[in-house]
């Protein structure tokens, strides 16, 4: 049934036309905020998404009444109304949560863009909080239990018992084969967490800002879970994010460039699991990335090779580097060789790769800090600025009913 | 070898995923009997792992259950150096192993140290009672 992901000939007959897209050029990121990234807030969740969507909607020169819809993905823990309370957001006219957590990463621009093109909202608050470090931990079977005991994972019934319990584990499998199938060697995986780390350097609002590593440091740091190493893993992060979307127009009257959405898609292919996709003719490679890929680039009527920088995903390096295989950045089975020495994914590289430190080096948002990362490059102002920048993608995570954005000016 | 676990903790047992419980009774109570059973669909013969109420190449709701040969081959595996949840000793390693009918399931080996596994590695079932209520199906070396 995945016949066309085994031969790369993407189905193009059953697409909806191009142009009648309704985000397709007409809408944008037009504020974003943050808090500060910790590994110990000290404060609720909800303390911390307010303080992030006030950044948000003053960036954009907005007022908080403006805002009338928010969207977010699941497997958080609060409770929208309570946020609406403290916000004093008049009314809320359109909310959304999407499943498939950090899959989804890039799924609540395009839910949230949907309804400011066709008119259920004007402006769209996307925000996420987390207490990762201090709180519960996504990466631990522990603490994280209850979250996982839900309708949209009925398949770990066959997994947990046998204490294949964390992401990191669900990923070292299909990583493990990736590994086997290409030669993809430990030496090579290494230079995604060492370039990361060099962009976490220019950022201070980075977790491991003044803190680099070395290549031998990567390859001396303890395996977690064979096949990943500690530097392998994404920095567990306390803290909130938040963008606005609007309509172009709307767009015209604020404060800041806007990030305009040249395309977004999502993709959750047959046999998808929450990481555990195992039952696939091939695990060796991201199916649903090279879906959300595929759309990307026939929307934006693009190619890999005008994208000029790219915030990928990354809860764990495999997850980084196989999908710039998927997305044809390099070709399948290549991704080890394309990040040997680091050269391709850096500044000036052929791929600028994580740009803000990702969520190796920078933060482990969820994935809004990557976003907020792709408007930043496409505005001028990363701590890491590509020359030149038109074209800006940003993706959802691995393994997981998947998504992605492109940015453009 | 074989998992170690902490007898004061709970094994995270499998009706606690209580969705799609129903549909992979059938699985557990073959595991209990110390077999492997596969759900089948009745119209196409198609093999539905994880065990799901529609076929997705037929749409056929009618299905039967099959014993599996119970053996295969290691098609993946990790190890744990750190025990992720209280319940397990580390280091252990789950292995993904491909059952020669075709379906990948993950789950433990006894007689292998996680050193010495490999991709390719021909397996065969085995039945552990890990708890007063939950027998595991695991894997030991063929032949």
């Amino acid at each position: 049934m995945l016949q066309e992901y085994v031969d790369r000939k993407f189905r193009t007959d059953n697409r909806p036309p191009v142009d009648i897209n309704l985000i397709k050029d007409k809408v944008a990121i037009v504020g974003v905020g943050q808090t500060k990234y910790t590994r110990d807030s000290g404060r609720d969740e909800l303390d911390l998404a307010c303080e992030a969507i006030k950044a948000a909607v003053d960036d954009a020169g907005l007022k908080m009444e403006d805002i009338d819809g928010f969207d977010t993905f699941t497997l958080d823990r609060l409770a929208l109304p309570m946020l609406i309370n403290s916000l004093g957001v008049p009314n809320v006219k359109f909310s959304g949560e999407i499943s498939g957590g950090g899959g989804a990463g890039c799924s609540v621009a395009m839910h949230a863009a949907a309804a400011v093109a066709t008119g259920q909202a004007n402006y769209v608050c996307v925000y996420r909080a987390l207490n990762e470090a201090s709180g519960q931990r996504y990466g631990r079977g522990d603490s994280y239990a209850e979250y996982m005991l839900t309708a949209f994972t009925p398949h770990y019934g066959y997994q947990w018992p046998f204490g294949f319990v964390t992401p990191l584990g669900w990923a070292g499998v299909w990583g493990k084969r990736w590994m086997y199938e290409f030669n993809i060697t430990r030496e090579q995986l290494g230079w995604w967490a060492v370039v990361l780390r060099e962009y976490a350097q220019n950022n201070p609002d980075a977790i491991y800002y003044g803190r680099p590593i070395t290549h031998d440091d990567y390859m001396e740091s303890p395996m977690i879970v064979d096949p990943l190493k500690l530097h392998d893993c994404c920095v567990d992060t306390d803290g909130a994010a938040a963008y606005i979307i609007t309509t172009v127009e709307r767009a015209r009257d604020l404060k800041q460039i806007p990030a305009i959405i040249l395309s977004a898609s999502q993709s959750s292919p047959i046999e998808q699991e929450i990481q555990t996709v195992y039952n696939r003719p091939i695990i060796s490679g991201l199916v649903e990335t090279w879906y959300h890929g595929q759309e990307l680039y026939r929307v934006a009527e693009v190619d890999a090779k005008d994208i000029s920088v790219a915030q990928l995903y990354d809860p764990y390096s495999i997850g980084g580097v196989l999908q710039l295989e998927e997305l044809g950045f390099c070709e399948r089975g290549e991704g080890g060789k394309f990040i040997e020495g680091g050269d391709n994914i850096r500044i000036d590289g052929k791929i600028p790769c994580n740009t803000s430190g990702g969520l190796l080096s920078e933060a482990y948002l969820h994935g809004w800090n990557l976003v907020i990362e792709g408007v930043r490059q496409i505005r001028g102002t990363s701590h890491n600025q590509v020359k030149d920048v038109e074209l800006s993608m940003v993706t959802g995570g691995p393994g997981v009913p998947s998504s992605g954005i492109i940015l453009r000016r | 070898m074989t998992v170690e676990y902490n007898p004061d903790q709970k094994i995270p047992h499998p009706a606690m995923w209580g969705v799609l419980y129903k549909s992979s009774t059938p699985f557990w109570e073959g595991v209990k009997n110390k077999k492997i059973m596969l759900q089948k669909c009745k119209s196409c013969g198609n093999l539905l792992n994880p065990p799901r109420p529609m076929c997705p190449k037929c749409q056929s709701q009618e299905n039967e259950w099959i014993t599996a040969k119970g053996t295969g081959k290691i098609y993946s595996w990790v190890t744990f150096n750190e025990a992720p949840h209280p319940a397990f000793k580390a280091p252990y390693a789950a292995v993904l192993v491909e059952l020669d009918e075709g379906p990948r399931i993950v789950s433990n080996m006894v007689d292998v140290k996680p050193e010495d596994l490999e991709i390719g590695m021909a397996v065969e079932v085995t039945f552990e009672d890990v708890a007063e209520d939950l027998t595991l199906p695991k894997f030991r070396k063929a032949g």
